[in-house]
């Protein structure tokens, strides 16, 4: 291991047929960071994924991982990454237990020390009552849960976190989210790709966020969210028919130009400090009933409109799971 | 080395605890062949005219040969079934060895085709079958039987790995086996089969491997078939491995 990045990728390219899902991604990972990888299905998420795992080879541009790089040295990286996805890769004939022995062994561990960790993992997993069951009895968060557990299977300090949560209930989300929480107490190094907003809010230090193959931002999610300038002003008013004289009345307290929605006007602010006093007095000068109004920071579901030019949630339900190869 | 030899044995020890688990693939191994031989024994043997021996002497060597080609498609299946399911991206981030994946699955055919070899064998000598040789020479064919199972596992492993669904492997492997393994001497004697027809089943391997095994149960004249039996089990390893490997690296991205 090194002192530098845990993850750094320069340029790299992957084309699928006509479909380039890589093209010229440029990323850096701080050790012990979690970086979310924000993007609609079909950015390049997975393909990224896949070629930080050694599993797919890239067209062009270099990426490496711990210092390794993970063509020339990916036995060596093998070693040292560990890989979940949005496709529970267990063997469900298989019982929990002999699923997480049979990983260990392939590590090179001998078959006691690899039952004994194995028993460690299931017991942090809270899968205890199922270790003896084969996994195609488990439920779907019961199973991604060991699917986590044999990514951890050799402590690995690089791990690899494809969509864990995708298709999983709220309840299931939340204690997947409070494991991976724990792992990066522990200093593990974590790429959690993601099409959920809430998850890359929550979970990541630093979001990437890419779409068409390409980084097209970076930074905490508070960064990303001042890009978007400062606080919202939203405005309820009692009448639509209002909404014009509204937006001429809050123009002033903006750069841009507000924006009208039905009965609904937003202002981007630029001073946070009394804005809400002054819109009041602004709109009873010129005599608009307001309902309700509110100032709130830009979501990252803002932050990804703005970026890409379309929601995060509404390209990725339309369109099948994002899986290259 | 080290690492592929405990790493195939891995492997093969995996698929054969989830066999017992998987009774769908089990009635393949055990039920099946029973069928075929009760079949072919009472409603095809009656017509079918054998010179030098009754036809349930003749059939059984050819219907376990037909039926070890069959073990393998439990690797086809199986591989198919691993990769649909992310289960070879596992194993490939792994610090494992890259043909032990494939290794243990043909080696795990072994066993399940050891297991219906048994279940035929004693179908056969309920019905009637008798070895006409000594107790090595059936020995010696049991182990024959296995080798080229063996071998054929990996034919069945590259169309495994060929195909993109469980379904495609069926007919696939079932377009490549039947004429293989009836275009033979498995079921009739080939002299009985129309010209053209007659000489394809004269250099076909399952005919090879089917005389090499009534030259050591029944006593047939060998005409070199043992050894003939032998190379064509190292030559369809010597082809089919490496490109099942090549298919393996590239099927599943890299």
């Amino acid at each position: 291991m090194t002192d530098g990045p845990a993850i750094e990728v320069r340029g790299l390219t992957k084309s699928f047929g006509e479909v380039r899902a890589l093209d010229g991604l440029d990323l850096t990972a701080t050790q012990g960071q979690v970086v979310g990888l924000l993007g609609p299905n079909g950015a390049g998420k997975t393909t990224l994924v896949r070629v930080l795992a050694t599993l797919l080879k890239p067209d062009a541009g270099v990426a490496h991982v711990l210092g390794l790089d993970v063509q020339r040295e990916a036995g060596a990286l093998r070693e040292l990454i560990g890989l979940a996805g949005q496709y529970a890769a267990v063997d469900e004939n298989l019982t929990g237990l002999e699923n997480l022995t049979m990983v260990g062994r392939l590590y090179g561990a001998s078959r006691s020390s690899a039952k004994a960790r194995g028993r460690e993992l299931l017991e942090r997993f809270d899968l205890v009552e199922a270790a003896a069951r084969p996994t195609k009895t488990y439920s779907g968060g019961m199973r991604r849960r060991l699917d986590l557990a044999a990514a951890l299977v050799a402590k690995p300090p690089v791990l690899f976190l494809d969509e864990p949560t995708t298709g999983l209930d709220p309840r299931s989300r939340l204690s997947l989210w409070a494991v991976i929480e724990g792992l990066v107490a522990e200093g593990t190094t974590v790429l959690l790709t993601t099409q959920y907003l809430d998850e890359a809010d929550r979970l990541a230090d630093t979001i990437a966020v890419i779409d068409r193959g390409c980084l097209i931002a970076e930074g905490t999610s508070d960064e990303l969210k001042d890009r978007l300038g400062g606080e919202r002003l939203e405005v309820s008013l009692d009448e639509a028919a209002d909404s014009e004289v509204a937006v001429r009345a809050l123009a002033a307290m903006s750069d841009e130009l507000p924006t009208a929605e039905g009965r609904l006007v937003r202002v981007s602010v630029r001073e946070r400090d009394g804005a809400i006093v002054e819109a009041v007095r602004r709109l009873s000068e010129v005599e608009v009933g307001v309902e309700d109004l509110a100032l709130r920071r830009p979501t990252l579901d803002d932050v990804f409109l703005a970026l890409t030019g379309h929601g995060a949630e509404e390209v990725a339900d339309g369109q099948a799971p994002e899986r290259a190869a | 080395m080290r690492r592929l030899v405990s790493d195939t044995l891995i492997i093969a020890e995996r698929n054969v605890i989830r066999l017992p688990r998987a009774p769908e693939l089990l009635i393949g191994f055990t039920v099946q062949p029973i069928m075929f031989v009760l079949l072919f024994r009472y409603v095809l043997g009656g017509a079918i005219r054998t010179p030098g021996y009754s036809y349930v002497d003749f059939l059984l060597p050819g219907i376990i040969v037909q039926n070890t080609a069959f073990g393998g498609f439990a690797t086809a299946l199986g591989l198919n079934d691993d990769m649909r399911k992310g289960l070879i991206d596992r194993f490939r981030s792994l610090p494992m060895s890259r043909a032990a994946v494939l290794a243990g699955r043909t080696l795990s055919d072994v066993v399940t085709n050891a297991l219906s070899l048994t279940i035929l064998l004693v179908t056969g000598v309920i019905i009637g079958f008798t070895f006409h040789t000594s107790f090595l020479h059936a020995v010696e064919g049991v182990g024959l039987l296995l080798l080229f199972g063996y071998a054929f596992s990996w034919v069945l492993a590259f169309i495994g790995l060929l195909v993109s669904s469980p379904e495609t492997v069926n007919s696939v492997g079932f377009i490549v086996v039947f004429p293989l393994t009836f275009i033979s001497s498995a079921f009739v004697p080939v002299a009985s089969m129309p010209s053209g027809l007659r000489q394809f089943a004269e250099v076909n391997p399952f005919t090879v491997v089917v005389d090499a095994m009534r030259h050591l149960w029944l006593g047939a004249p060998a005409h070199n078939s043992v050894w003939g039996a032998v190379a064509w089990s190292l030559a369809i390893v010597a082809v089919f491995a490496p490109l099942a490997v090549a298919r393996y690296r590239r099927a599943a991205g890299g």
